[in-house]
């Protein structure tokens, strides 16, 4: 009886939910897939299946491998650099600090603008001859350069951007977890006669693990997902320097209209992505044999 | 006392590096507001007595239609935040108070939303707009958005912890589900729905890459697609027009931050830990 009236209640107030997930992340997850192991429609040439072709296609397309490569260099850098700076600013801000309140301000309002503005704003201080970042350069004599233009330099201009913006919001997260930690804890650390530094090491960052390895899984799904700033300051140039994969996806997907292709690029973020759930479901256990 | 005596350049030294990184991280934005705020041939060299004006500001208002990009935004973002409340408020009560044979696997797969949003499946999605035809709606860019896997895994959790004495006391006086979910449940999860609501409405108010898709007209675009396209044409001719549409177009969520900023830093510490 009360099962029975739990399937009809639990079902429909599931309804919604479920129908707009089906629609907008597993039906589409299930038609790239299929997608990729058909041709792209032309005109009159209807799609025809071509089974791995397009993987072929892609295991010897340069720009993919490229967008790979980017993409693996924008996460290595971006993540450990900005989440290393979010810890550093969150002890800064917990310790008595005079004026606390202006100085984690000043750490995460960056955070809060969309990735569109921060890209507009950097375009222009990227600027060759007389944006901020070259006028800064020129002191130490190497201005005049445009940053975006040089294929050695783009992406470098990219990660710096990403870490500026998303440290403080990574800072939040460790801000949190620290304010958790017992002060008892830190008392008897010091009565101890522990240094600040090893207070750091054995007591306040294993605490902190399970918050570094959130932030980090947010991180990382960030690198792959978030490519605005890519398509507002380089759109990928020069050479496809800064051809992210997602990037790359959009624009074979709507930039050349090449849908095949496009959902064989998809799948393989699919699989990043599906690689890093594992990896959470892998450790979400030991976090809560931590706690 | 020897130990303080130790300590003090260190805390100093703490301080100066505090501030002078916080430096560092508002200097681009206060440059940016300056530009905004001076004459074009300001932009290229800064001077701390040049003059102050609007000018740019009326010049980027009537270049663009941002009023009408901001009304866009601001239809978008409410649309998304009420349905997904109401939407992940329907499931998460369900997965709490009605689990049946197969809820606890079925929401398991809802979580694969956490991982893979919808602008990820982008190419799919844009397909499936256009089949049933909301391409070039708010509702197109909406719809995708509406059943949020983060929303419904947040009021779960929060509603888990409401004790169940509650909800059967409630039974007990004559209540039926609806009442319950609407006088016990809801009010006592209202710190998850603001820290949502804070989250969920910056992370609308700000995205770009779906919405860039799905709009083609001045009726539908929000305000980053609206800001792309002016600046896409400004670029490089007059950067003070470009600070100030930026400037202009992040107003409203920056001051609505400075006003609730503790709110908004508790609500995503609060969003994020649980």
């Amino acid at each position: 009886m009360k099962a029975s009236r739990n399937v009809l209640y639990g079902s429909l107030l599931l309804l919604p939910a479920v129908v707009l997930l089906w629609t907008f992340t597993y039906q589409p997850i299930l038609g790239t897939i299929i997608d990729s192991l058909f041709s792209t429609a032309r005109g009159k040439r209807p799609a025809v299946f071509v089974g791995l072709d397009q993987y072929q296609r892609m295991i010897d397309d340069p720009v993919f491998w490229k967008a790979m490569i980017n993409n693996l260099i924008y996460a290595l850098t971006t993540i450990p650099i900005s989440m290393a700076l979010a810890l550093v600013m969150a002890l800064l801000v917990n310790s008595r600090l005079k004026g606390q309140g202006a100085v984690r301000m000043a750490y995460f309002t960056p955070t809060i603008l969309p990735m569109v503005a921060v890209a507009n704003i950097w375009l222009f201080f990227y600027a060759p001859d007389y944006g901020l970042v070259d006028r800064f350069l020129q002191i130490f004599g190497w201005g005049g350069n445009n940053l975006l233009g040089m294929p050695e330099t783009a992406l470098g201009a990219l990660i710096v951007i990403t870490i500026w913006k998303e440290a403080g919001f990574f800072m939040i997260f460790y801000l949190a977890a620290l304010q958790q930690i017992s002060p008892s804890l830190l008392e008897a650390a010091s009565l101890e006669g522990a240094s600040y530094g090893q207070t750091l090491r054995r007591v306040i960052l294993p605490l902190l693990m399970p918050t570094t390895l959130f932030v980090s899984i947010n991180a990382v799904i960030g690198a792959f997902r978030l490519v605005d700033h890519i398509i507002v300051m380089t759109k990928g140039a020069p050479d496809n320097a800064t051809t992210l994969l997602l990037f790359y996806i959009y624009q074979v997907g709507f930039g050349y209209w090449d849908t095949g292709y496009a959902a064989a690029l998809t799948v393989i973020l699919l699989l990043i992505l599906a690689l890093i759930a594992f990896f959470q479901f892998g450790y979400a256990d030991k976090k809560v044999h931590y706690r | 006392m020897s130990a303080d005596y130790r300590k003090k350049p260190v805390i100093a030294l703490t301080h100066i590096g505090a501030w002078l990184l916080a430096i560092l991280w508002v200097l681009p934005l206060l440059y940016a507001f300056w530009t905004a705020f001076h004459p074009s041939e300001f932009a290229a060299r800064f001077d701390l007595f040049s003059p102050w004006t609007l000018d740019n500001f009326e010049r980027v208002w009537h270049a663009a239609p941002f009023a009408r990009y901001f009304f866009n935004t601001f239809v978008l973002v409410s649309t998304i935040l009420i349905c997904q409340l109401v939407i992940c408020t329907m499931a998460a009560y369900a997965f709490v108070c009605f689990p049946f044979r197969g809820s606890d696997a079925l929401f398991m797969l809802v979580l694969v939303q956490l991982m893979i949003m919808p602008e990820v499946l982008l190419v799919e999605n844009y397909r499936t707009l256009s089949k049933i035809g909301l391409l070039d709606t708010t509702l197109g860019i909406a719809l995708p958005y509406l059943a949020s896997a983060f929303g419904i895994f947040l009021f779960r959790q929060t509603f888990k912890s409401i004790p169940k004495e509650l909800e059967e006391a409630a039974r007990l006086e004559g209540a039926n589900g609806l009442q319950i979910l609407l006088r016990v449940f809801v009010p006592l999860a209202k710190p998850t729905y603001i820290a949502y609501g804070l989250v969920t409405v910056s992370y609308h108010w700000n995205n770009f890459l779906w919405p860039l898709v799905v709009t083609n007209s001045v009726e539908t675009r929000p305000i980053t697609v609206g800001l792309q396209v002016f600046a896409t044409i400004e670029q490089g001719i007059d950067w003070s027009l470009v600070t100030a549409a930026t400037v202009l177009s992040v107003a409203p969520l920056v001051v609505a931050f400075l006003l609730f900023q503790r709110q908004f830093v508790q609500s995503f510490m609060r969003a994020g830990i649980r």
